[in-house]
């Protein structure tokens, strides 16, 4: 808390700062109000508000003649979300998708994170943390953007497995599902290294001492304790796979709910229909919290 | 050591594949970047810088460009306001809703943020564009804002953890008043924080996309930019080169803010890497 000597003008103090904080320091209350002000006013007049236009605009209607919102209650906009079995069939491909990417996740991030908890030197652990988050923030559309590349007929994945006489996923199910996978890969290390980090030594030692092989210690110690951390990991790739619609518009040739109500907004501009698609994921997100919540996930995040 | 020789060395080869399969696509662009032909066939044959100077002198990019740093500056600025001023209100008072408000902050990085997108879109077109305030820069500030919030808040919340709040009372003690205790003994405290917040704050404004489409209107941010050109194969080496650069700019904020954040350890390490998109 260094710094220059305080000039005349702040010993002297004059009159009206004076008055206002000490009119504060009494009534702390009143600070406290004037700290809450701006950002409960932002987030909950703004962002929840907002929430709340577009929970009321999946009620309204698109008139099918001048193609403008007509502000009138319906529940048609639902109805054609259950009955459609096009958009079931999409409903159902995206949560699958966000399953088979989580588990992807999952598997992937557990070797590493195990290294970097148990096996990686202080060092060693922070370059390898850095090198982790470093791409987590470069730009999530150059990556989609370069899967694209990657992915593409003539592209460096077919160039690779040319070799060996394999043909790569191009924009199927399996190349979306692997580009998913890559994007959402760190969120899931993350917290499963921290998750790791957490389990004490003794207890591998102890297991050890009771005579369990590295195998079963696995099974029977650092699996259970470390399942909390892989579900609260997985809350970030299932939500963020649930509520993609750029990786699906550039690597796949497939529709996912993101997409419906993309184009919703975009070319059909029924912003009626796409708020009320944009319920199945919060749908969706509610319900894996719940459960996500039941097996001990929360005290991971 | 509990775990046997074979374990160790799987452990070790499958980290080095995932540090490979990460970094991969970030080599693959850079590469790109300087491919000389129209089409993106694998090998390059050709090397060239000259789509950095075409991309240098599009019109559309750099306009793009301005308008992505506007936005991230007047988002960041609105962020640390609001944020710090809920990490001051959450860390140094005790009130009713607290629970909820630290829930709500995190909201709009929770939900996917198609959902974040669609009720901003939903706000603009119904409640906004009606007084007046129609898509553009102030929307897209509004919108990034919103989700930039949580990572000042973070940042600043972390750091008074560590600070002891008889700094400020000594400080009024001594005589000064809020402003001055502010001045010369909050602000020196806080100073990386706000720093390392607003960095990561203005990386992740630059590079946002999901939210930006529902919010920004006719005008294209650098992101949008790539995104809508994604269709026109003549302009894929122009794209190489803003995504190889868009790379570098939100790359190194990040860098800076984990240098100025300090280590990183387990728990820490999610609360400045999970913000992301």
């Amino acid at each position: 808390m260094s710094g220059a000597p305080p000039t005349e003008r702040e010993l002297q103090s004059p009159g009206a700062g004076r008055k206002l904080s000490t009119f504060f320091y009494r009534h702390p209350r009143v600070r406290l109000g004037a700290l809450l002000a701006g950002p409960v006013g932002w987030l909950v007049v703004g962002y929840i508000g907002s929430l709340a236009v577009m929970l009321i605009a999946a009620f309204w209607r698109l008139d099918p003649f001048t193609q403008e919102v007509v502000h009138d209650w319906t529940l048609k906009n639902f109805e054609t979300l259950l009955t459609e079995p096009v958009y079931r069939r999409i409903t159902v491909r995206t949560v699958g998708m966000a399953a088979a990417v989580t588990v992807a996740c999952a598997v992937l991030a557990f070797p590493i994170a195990y290294y970097l908890a148990r096996m990686a030197s202080r060092r060693m652990r922070r370059v390898l943390v850095v090198a982790i988050l470093i791409p987590l923030w470069a730009s999530y559309l150059v990556k989609v953007y370069t899967w694209r590349t990657i992915l593409a007929e003539n592209g460096v994945l077919n160039w690779m497995l040319a070799p060996f006489g394999i043909e790569g996923p191009g924009y199927s199910l399996v190349g979306t599902w692997l580009v998913f996978t890559y994007l959402w890969l760190p969120y899931m290390i993350l917290p499963v290294y921290a998750g790791l980090e957490r389990i004490s030594p003794s207890l591998l030692e102890a297991s050890a001492d009771l005579g369990a092989r590295s195998g079963r210690t696995f099974a029977r110690v650092v699996l259970p304790l470390a399942f909390p951390a892989v579900v609260a990991g997985s809350i970030f790739t299932f939500s963020l796979t649930l509520g993609d619609y750029i990786t699906p518009e550039v690597v796949s040739s497939k529709q996912f709910i993101g997409n419906v109500i993309y184009d919703n907004i975009g070319v059909a501009n029924n912003l009626p229909f796409a708020a009320a698609y944009a319920f199945v994921p919060i749908a969706v997100m509610i319900a894996y919290l719940y459960v996500a919540k039941r097996l001990g996930a929360f005290e991971n995040l | 050591m509990v775990e046997g020789r074979a374990t160790r060395w799987f452990l070790r080869i499958a980290t080095a594949f995932v540090l490979a399969f990460i970094y991969f696509p970030l080599v693959i662009i850079t590469l790109y970047a300087f491919n000389e032909n129209i089409t993106q066939a694998w090998p390059i044959e050709n090397w060239t810088t000259k789509w950095f100077s075409i991309a240098f002198r599009d019109e559309d990019v750099r306009d793009a460009f301005l308008l992505s740093v506007k936005a991230a500056v007047f988002a960041t600025l609105t962020a640390l306001v609001l944020g710090t001023a809920l990490a001051f209100a959450m860390s140094r008072f005790r009130f009713f809703g607290q629970n909820a408000l630290s829930f709500l902050v995190v909201l709009p990085i929770a939900l996917p943020g198609i959902v974040t997108g669609i009720a901003l879109n939903a706000t603009i077109t119904t409640v906004l564009q009606p007084i007046g305030i129609g898509f553009g820069l102030a929307t897209i500030v509004i919108g990034h804002a919103t989700f930039c919030i949580v990572l000042a808040y973070n940042n600043v919340v972390a750091r008074l953890r560590r600070t002891s709040q008889s700094f400020e009372e000594a400080s009024s003690d001594l005589g000064a008043d809020s402003w001055t205790t502010f001045r010369r003994v909050i602000v020196p405290a806080m100073g990386t924080a706000l720093l390392a917040g607003g960095l990561l704050a203005f990386g992740l404004s630059f590079d946002e996309v999901i939210v930006t489409v529902f919010t920004s209107g006719a005008d294209q941010t650098l992101p949008i930019w790539i995104f809508s050109n994604l269709a026109r194969p003549q302009q894929l080496p122009v794209i190489n080169v803003v995504a190889f650069v868009v790379v570098l700019i939100s790359i190194i904020p990040v860098y800076a803010a984990q240098r100025l954040a300090g280590p990183v350890e387990g728990d820490e390490a999610k609360t400045v890497g999970v913000a992301a998109p």
